[in-house]
């Protein structure tokens, strides 16, 4: 189980910049949960997911993962706890390493890092295994360096370093807004392939409502830092784009956002 | 011709002090290239590591205690800025500049220990007193005692070492920290205490190839480190100019390392053959790197002016 309680988060506190990012955010998700996140640019999206790896502290409140509370442990800490895709395609993979390299390392998340060599050949066949199922061709290319990869390869690369080591949570923080439609689809259908596999709980973070009501089994929608739309099971299947706009506007109680919400 | 023949005699001392440097190179290339981090501090402790080993061979320990004691000294020397940077949130490169000046102070008391007032500037060490265990003396003798042998051991050595550090798993954990901190905190590696290692071992290195340069020279000074950054980026620099096209291994990278040192000394006593005088030589380093730091960034510049010229007329 995952679980949030009522945590704030303001950045620049006191000065003319003040931005209060999160406001009171409750959120808690049963084992296997696989929840899309929507909400308009600046709600709190990719700031709860970035709460909950611990980039930064938060002001009050408490993050649970797995029964353990983690709101005072530092981002390398948690980082056992969870698996990580970010939007920015470069940010999730060390580019002057080889792939076998940037997979060696996600295996050991978690686990102490010593004077053993950094990687063995049971794990080059593990990786090799695990590679084809994303159906890429990387399987062949164990040695490459991940810089020479495509944008869509290293989000799907990210994809299996953030399963391989089974995390408690997985974050998708908009995994798939730099990548072209097409990469997108490819890289949408092999996190969805993954997390069933794996019965992971994951957090999604989307621009796009159509895959917001497409993936998974629960759909919340943030604003101003606080979740104000939570549907789930049959619900959620038969939402449409539209339903989901006047669901916005009637919990957040304003009809301007609509527009930022459609439009972005 | 006796410009050829002077220039001749010339080159073993320039191989020797090129090895010398080139251990210090392989330092400067864990900060730089590994982590990413242009690391001041080794002016300083460069400096360190001779002053250690001088000081303890005058004490009586044995050279292979004195360099392992410098090589602690560098450990240490590099813990500081490691805990600067980390621990104090101070840029890296102030971290360095800031333990660079303390430890200016610091070596002139190392050196002045048993002195009356506790400080000196220079501490020479006599090879025929001690026993050395390389010296400039027998840089043109075809024995055992030739300090290029005693080099070529080494600075195997040490790139063995290095390159099998680099493959551990915590080699690994370092070497994401330089290509990208984000991913290896993201892969649960604890980014600070990789940084404050980096920068221990590359000081180590540099205090060690400190040592070695004060027991070849015979002395131990308090400027043998002024510039010390700059030498070690040429080297690595034009190692990596000449050879990175075919040494893509990464004990070949380190090996690329310690040959642009000894190229970077060989053109020294070319140039300075040639009549430059040893007081315009650090402006010569300088400009030599500052070049070849630039030439990437025109380079690419150019190329995507060109593209854009390209696209322009289509």
């Amino acid at each position: 189980m995952f679980e949030i309680r009522s945590i704030h988060k303001t950045f620049n506190p006191g000065t003319i910049n003040a931005k209060t990012a999160l406001n009171g955010l409750s959120l808690t998700l049963a084992d296997g949960d696989f929840v899309t996140v929507i909400g308009g640019n600046g709600a709190g999206k990719s700031t709860m997911l970035n709460a909950v790896a611990g980039v930064f502290p938060v002001d009050s409140g408490s993050i649970l993962i797995d029964g353990t509370d983690v709101t005072d442990l530092p981002e390398y800490r948690r980082a056992a706890l969870l698996g990580r895709v970010f939007q920015d395609p470069m940010m999730g993979t060390a580019p002057t390493m080889s792939i076998e390299e940037n997979l060696a390392l996600a295996v050991r998340r978690g686990q102490k890092r010593g004077l053993k060599w950094g990687i063995s050949n049971t794990e080059r066949a593990l990786f090799r295994e695990r590679l084809e199922t994303l159906g890429l061709g990387l399987e062949n290319r164990l040695s490459a360096k991940v810089g020479l990869l495509s944008g869509g390869q290293r989000q799907a690369l990210t994809l299996l370093m953030a399963s391989l080591k089974e995390p408690k949570l997985l974050l998708l923080d908009e995994h798939t807004a730099a990548l072209d439609p097409k990469t997108a689809a490819k890289v949408l259908e092999l996190s969805d392939q993954i997390v069933q596999e794996h019965h992971l709980t994951t957090l999604m973070v989307t621009h796009n409502m159509r895959d917001a009501i497409a993936h998974g089994n629960r759909l919340i929608m943030l604003d101003a830092g606080r979740v104000v739309v939570d549907v789930s099971g049959e619900q959620k299947q038969r939402l449409t784009p539209q339903e989901l706009v006047e669901l916005f506007s009637k919990a957040s109680g304003s009809d301007e956002v609509n527009d930022k919400l459609l439009l972005s | 011709m006796t410009f050829i023949t002077s220039l001749l005699n010339a080159m073993p001392g320039a191989v020797t002090q090129g090895m010398i440097w080139g251990i210090m190179a392989i330092g400067v290339y864990i900060t730089y290239k590994i982590l990413d981090i242009a690391d001041l501090t080794v002016d300083g402790s460069l400096c360190t590591g001779g002053a250690v080993c001088v000081i303890m061979m005058l004490n009586g320990y044995s050279a292979g205690i004195a360099l392992l004691c410098a090589f602690a000294a560098g450990l240490l020397a590099g813990l500081i800025t490691g805990l600067f940077h980390t621990a104090c949130g101070i840029p890296a490169i102030l971290a360095g500049i800031l333990t660079q000046l303390a430890l200016y102070s610091i070596n002139l008391h190392i050196m002045g220990i048993g002195t009356d007032n506790g400080s000196k500037s220079n501490l020479p060490i006599s090879v025929d007193k001690y026993n050395l265990l390389l010296s400039s003396r027998y840089v043109r003798e075809l024995s055992l005692r030739n300090p290029i042998l005693v080099l070529v051991v080494f600075v195997v050595v040490v790139i063995l070492l290095v390159y099998w550090f680099f493959g551990t798993e915590l080699g690994c954990s370092l070497r994401a920290t330089g290509a990208n901190g984000n991913m290896a905190r993201a892969q649960g590696i604890n980014t600070n205490s990789t940084k404050v290692l980096g920068l221990m071992i590359s000081n180590g290195l540099v205090a060690l190839s400190g040592a070695l340069l004060a027991q070849y020279q015979g002395f131990s000074d308090i400027n043998m480190g002024r510039g010390a950054i700059v030498i070690g980026l040429a080297a690595v620099i034009i190692g990596e100019v000449i050879f990175s096209r075919i040494f893509r291994n990464f004990a070949l990278q380190l090996t690329a390392g310690v040959i642009g040192a000894v190229i970077y000394y060989i053109v020294i006593q070319f140039v300075l053959k040639l009549g430059l005088s040893t007081d315009d030589l650090k402006l010569l380093t300088a400009v030599v790197v500052a070049v070849f730091l630039a030439i990437p960034y025109l380079k690419g510049r150019y190329q995507s002016r060109r593209k854009k010229e390209v696209t322009d007329h289509v």
